[in-house]
């Protein structure tokens, strides 16, 4: 973890940039708030569509998969891991750069138990809400508005990791 | 054109394209796919109370948050404008489990018998809102991440840890399922 210390007295210690979060920042050249981000939201908004259309954000499509009665999910996930694959081989094998021209950056993982009892957490949860996060927000934009709950609920898991992380097991 | 839209779309179109949002964010800017950390931004912008995993520059980050924007008005575009008129078609094997849970299959996506606000202040909204989603926070950022952080962008930069926590990730899926599922609608 890189620590900076700054001259603010409130906040002695900034981690600068949140390594161990599994989706950093690597740009180097400076960003503004929308100009910059607004190309993140379309990407995303296409990624909802395609959860949308394909039912991803389907409850049923989840309990069919946890069941083994239907090939669709696992067929979803692992075209979308060959994609990805095939896509980080190309960028590493002909130094894509980014539309910076920035080299791609990539990080290595580090295992921690984690992983583990984290992991296995979350897919208890992923089998009750029919979700994991993507879907939750795509699920809230098709009108299932209870479902804010669940997101709210979520963010306060996140903070109770926040507050425990040095005291579990890792 | 509209109509083929309108249909569920198959699997490998839908793989195709969430695999290639792993390029599309690399080369827009050097960002990884990862939505969990979506919750941990929030919590740092909202409410870091001295804790010291949410003291960063969350502002850096903000590219994630634009991002899970866009999915959810992605899903109201879809449900809006390109929404299939046939009821969802749910395995005969699933619909026939669910059954003997007293869950019925209706024509949504998700079903109203547990997903709608009358359920919220009771037990089923206390397990199936408040618990799971609780689990889906906690349990990502304990793990380091989620389906698309470890399952997608993990697997395919080839990062052992990621498959490890994938296969957690299912683990705890079938237990849910197989295991406690008929034991907690009985008692719901």
């Amino acid at each position: 973890m890189q620590k900076i210390n700054h001259d603010f007295e409130t906040t002695p210690v900034v981690i600068e940039h949140p390594v161990e979060c599994e989706a950093p920042n690597d740009q180097i050249a400076k960003e503004s708030l929308i100009g910059s981000n607004i190309k993140y939201a379309v990407v995303g908004v296409l990624f909802g569509i395609v959860f949308v259309k394909a039912e991803i954000i389907s409850w049923y499509r989840i309990q069919e998969m946890f069941r083994l009665h239907s090939f669709h999910m696992y067929g979803v996930i692992g075209t979308a891991v060959g994609v990805g694959m095939l896509s980080v081989w190309l960028i590493k094998k002909f130094k894509i750069k980014t539309m910076q021209g920035e080299t791609v950056v990539f990080h290595k993982r580090q295992f921690h138990w984690g992983n583990v009892i984290g992991g296995f957490l979350f897919g208890l949860g992923w089998a009750i809400t029919g979700a994991c996060p993507g879907p939750l927000f795509a699920q809230i934009g098709s009108g299932f508005l209870v479902v804010i709950v669940t997101l709210l609920s979520a963010v306060a898991g996140t903070w109770l990791y926040g507050l425990l992380q040095n005291k579990l097991p890792h | 054109m509209l109509e083929i839209i309108q249909k569920p779309w198959p699997w490998y179109v839908a793989g195709v394209l969430i695999g290639l949002t792993v390029p599309a964010l690399l080369l827009l800017g050097n960002k990884h796919f990862g939505i969990s950390s979506a919750f941990r931004h929030i919590c740092a912008a909202c409410i870091p109370a001295n804790i010291s995993f949410f003291k960063y520059d969350w502002k850096r980050e903000r590219w994630n948050l634009f991002f899970v924007g866009g999915v959810l008005l992605g899903g109201l575009v879809a449900t809006q404008f390109l929404n299939n008129p046939n009821p969802i078609q749910v395995s005969e094997k699933t619909a026939h489990a669910l059954q003997a849970l007293h869950i019925t299959t209706d024509n949504e996506l998700m079903p109203a018998s547990i997903f709608s606000f009358e359920n919220l202040f009771s037990l089923k909204g206390l397990v199936f809102f408040v618990l799971g989603g609780f689990l889906v926070g906690f349990g990502t950022r304990y793990a380091g991440g989620c389906t698309s952080g470890h399952s997608i962008m993990g697997l395919s930069t080839l990062q052992w840890p990621s498959l490890v926590a994938t296969c957690c990730f299912m683990a705890g899926g079938f237990v849910m399922v197989h295991l406690v599922f008929p034991w907690l609608m009985r008692v719901l």
